[in-house]
């Protein structure tokens, strides 16, 4: 097993406006081990995308610490890559110019990082598409943008807050077949925050639920699937999201965490 | 799909068919006049203005739509240029009709020539003063103080407001100051300038005065609507405020900075030819307040013309300026 690579201790953050304090997060512990691939499910309001701002170092912990590679966390680092809720794309430049964002702020090979683009776009159905501008594009084009100019940065730790939320559903499993590839592929560690459960369970090898708000991780579901008609317990990793969403175990997992997420949302509202 | 209507509209509006825009806008508005280029921050591209007639699939082939126009399209092409045709022959007619009424007021003794003058009168004034060279002489001092003052305050005001943003401690200490100047009656300052300056220069310092404070809350209100929305993905990805500044708050503020630039064209000309009335030798303000002091009304009506052409030769190139920079900022780099 290998050692931590993001770590939360006892993490609280509270959000300060001249009006009032607004508890977010209270007492989250986390640990992410290099390589791993985590959703994060909850109800609307409760930390999610807070959660993500702090691994990514743009907002500090109130209490606690965030660890990465045993490092504590103080500014925004080369190794991860946030791809944020709202795309930000920037209408003045095309969707290559867009792409190439990240590069550009981190001073990397320019050649290198265009090639990626261009092969990144070409498999997420962007081809043609490099001279368009922003404005020119769907909600759901956008939103396959945002998640290459994050993946041309490099990152080792991918932080995806809601990233197929605008897609139809066939690019919806599609994509998260061809992310969850690559992640794997290249040994990235990875966060993804989704509302979709079915989605939460089959990218991932660990699934964690969110209570509302102040919020803290309520509970965690390993996954272990096996593939369909083998016997033995399997290694969720090695299957791709599609085949787990056929596997036999998955409905159990989906009902337990909508159990839980129901009781969250109802008490919250 | 998108491509060719989304061209089109632009050019359409460009096509000069903007009636109410050389109305000065009120200091902090930030819409830039071409609507076909979104404000930062809005994501979908809402063709609600032009319907994409005949296409259907948007992301199969976004260039096979382009080729052949679909007749309903063309015909909405010719009802376009048409209206814009229309538009403007009514305003040269509205323009030759004015000055028929004048004409014929004149002399008809309607109204007393001595006071209105008339265009006959006008064009002879003018073709006199013309070739003895001095109107030329007087205009291009107009001229000039009017472009180094819009220039000098887009300058600085960009300057200042770019200083606000990188010091929101700057910008809050100073905040009540520039209020207070921008509602201070510039004239008051006249004599003030007049004795630093001198006749020449203080004619520049009116014209600062006048145009600076507003470019510096135009412009740093677009940088503050920037910094709620884009700068948070530069942020991500640990940029520096040089490369925010660099990457983002320059070249999402070009319609802003349009914007300011067509309001500076006015205010900058009034600062112009109110140095000029109170202390200038030189100038159209000198000649107005010079012709309406020996009673030439005459003089003061060419001068008037003058000005009026030469805001609407400036406001011209500011607007072709702003078109040119508009097409590079929309396409990208
Ligand atoms: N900048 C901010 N200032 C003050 N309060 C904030 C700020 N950002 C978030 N909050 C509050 O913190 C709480 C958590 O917000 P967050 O955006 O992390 O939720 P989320 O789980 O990502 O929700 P969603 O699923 O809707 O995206 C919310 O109650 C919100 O009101
Ligand atoms: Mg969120």
């Amino acid at each position: 097993m290998t050692a931590a690579q993001i770590e939360m201790r006892e993490v609280g953050l509270s959000y300060f406006t001249p009006k009032q304090e607004t508890e977010a997060l209270r007492d989250v512990r986390l640990t992410v081990r290099a390589g791993e691939f985590i959703s994060i499910v909850g109800p609307s309001g409760c930390g999610k995308s807070t959660l993500l701002s702090l691994v990514s170092g743009m907002l500090k912990p109130t209490k606690g610490k965030v660890l990465i590679d045993g490092q504590e966390v103080t500014g925004t680092s080369p190794k991860v890559g946030y791809m944020l809720q709202q795309d930000h794309l920037f209408e003045w430049r095309d969707v290559y110019g867009n792409l190439l964002v990240g590069a550009e702020i981190r001073r990397m090979d320019r050649a290198k990082a265009e090639r990626k683009a261009a092969e990144l776009m070409e498999r997420y159905g962007l081809g043609g598409f490099a001279r368009h501008s922003p404005a020119q594009l769907s909600g759901g084009m956008r939103q396959r943008v945002a998640l290459i100019r994050t993946l041309v940065a490099e990152p080792d730790i991918l932080l995806l807050d809601e990233p197929f939320s605008a897609l139809d559903f066939q690019t919806r499993l599609t994509l998260a077949d061809e992310v969850h590839r690559i992640i794997r592929e290249q040994g990235k560690t990875a966060i993804l925050v989704t509302h979709d459960i079915p989605e939460a369970i089959a990218m991932a090898d660990r699934v964690l639920v969110m209570s509302k708000r102040p919020s803290t991780i309520s509970s965690e579901y390993e996954i272990r699937l096996k593939p369909e008609g083998e016997g033995g317990e399997g290694d969720g990793g090695t299957l791709t999201p599609w085949c787990k969403r056929e596997a036999a175990g998955f409905q159990a997992y989906f009902n337990a965490i909508w159990k839980e997420l129901e009781a969250h949302v109802v008490t919250s509202g | 799909m998108s491509l060719l209507p989304v061209k089109e509209r632009a050019e359409a509006r460009d096509g000069g068919a903007e009636p109410a825009d050389s109305a000065v806008k009120p200091a902090g508005s930030t819409e830039p006049t071409d609507s076909a280029v979104k404000p930062a921050g809005s994501t979908e591209p809402t063709d609600s203005a032009v319907k994409p007639a005949g296409s259907t699939e948007p992301a199969a082939s976004p260039s096979a739509s382009a080729g052949k126009p679909t007749p309903a399209y063309r015909e909405y092409l010719r009802g376009e240029r048409r209206g814009r045709w229309l538009v403007i022959v009514s305003r040269i007619a509205l323009l030759v009709a004015l000055l028929a009424l004048w004409e014929l007021a004149a002399r008809q003794k309607w109204v007393d020539s001595m006071l209105t003058s008339k265009p006959s009168q006008l064009a002879a004034s003018f073709r006199e003063l013309a070739l003895q060279g001095d109107l030329w002489k007087h205009t291009w001092t107009t001229g000039l103080e009017t472009i180094v003052g819009i220039a000098v305050s887009m300058i600085a005001g960009t300057a200042i407001a770019v200083l606000f943003w990188w010091s929101t401690y700057a910008s809050k200490v100073l905040e009540p100051y520039i209020v207070v100047l921008n509602a201070l009656p510039k004239v008051a300052l006249g004599p003030i300038f007049y004795i630093w300056l001198g006749d020449r220069y203080s004619v520049y310092g009116m014209a600062v005065a006048i145009s600076i404070i507003v470019t510096i809350m135009m412009i740093e209100n677009g940088f503050k609507e920037l910094a709620k929305t884009k700068l948070r993905l530069m942020e991500s990805f640990g940029a520096t405020k040089l490369q925010m500044l660099r990457m983002v708050m320059l070249p999402a503020s070009v319609p802003n900075f349009i914007a300011t630039l067509k309001v500076n064209v006015g205010l900058t000309l009034v600062g112009v030819v109110m140095g000029e009335f109170l202390s200038s030798k030189a100038g159209l303000g000198y000649l107005i307040i010079y012709g309406g002091q020996v009673f030439q009304m005459n003089l003061v009506m060419v001068s008037v013309c003058m000005l009026a052409l030469m805001s609407a030769v400036l406001y011209g190139v500011v607007n072709g300026i702003g078109r040119l920079l508009m097409r590079k900022y929309q396409d990208g780099r």
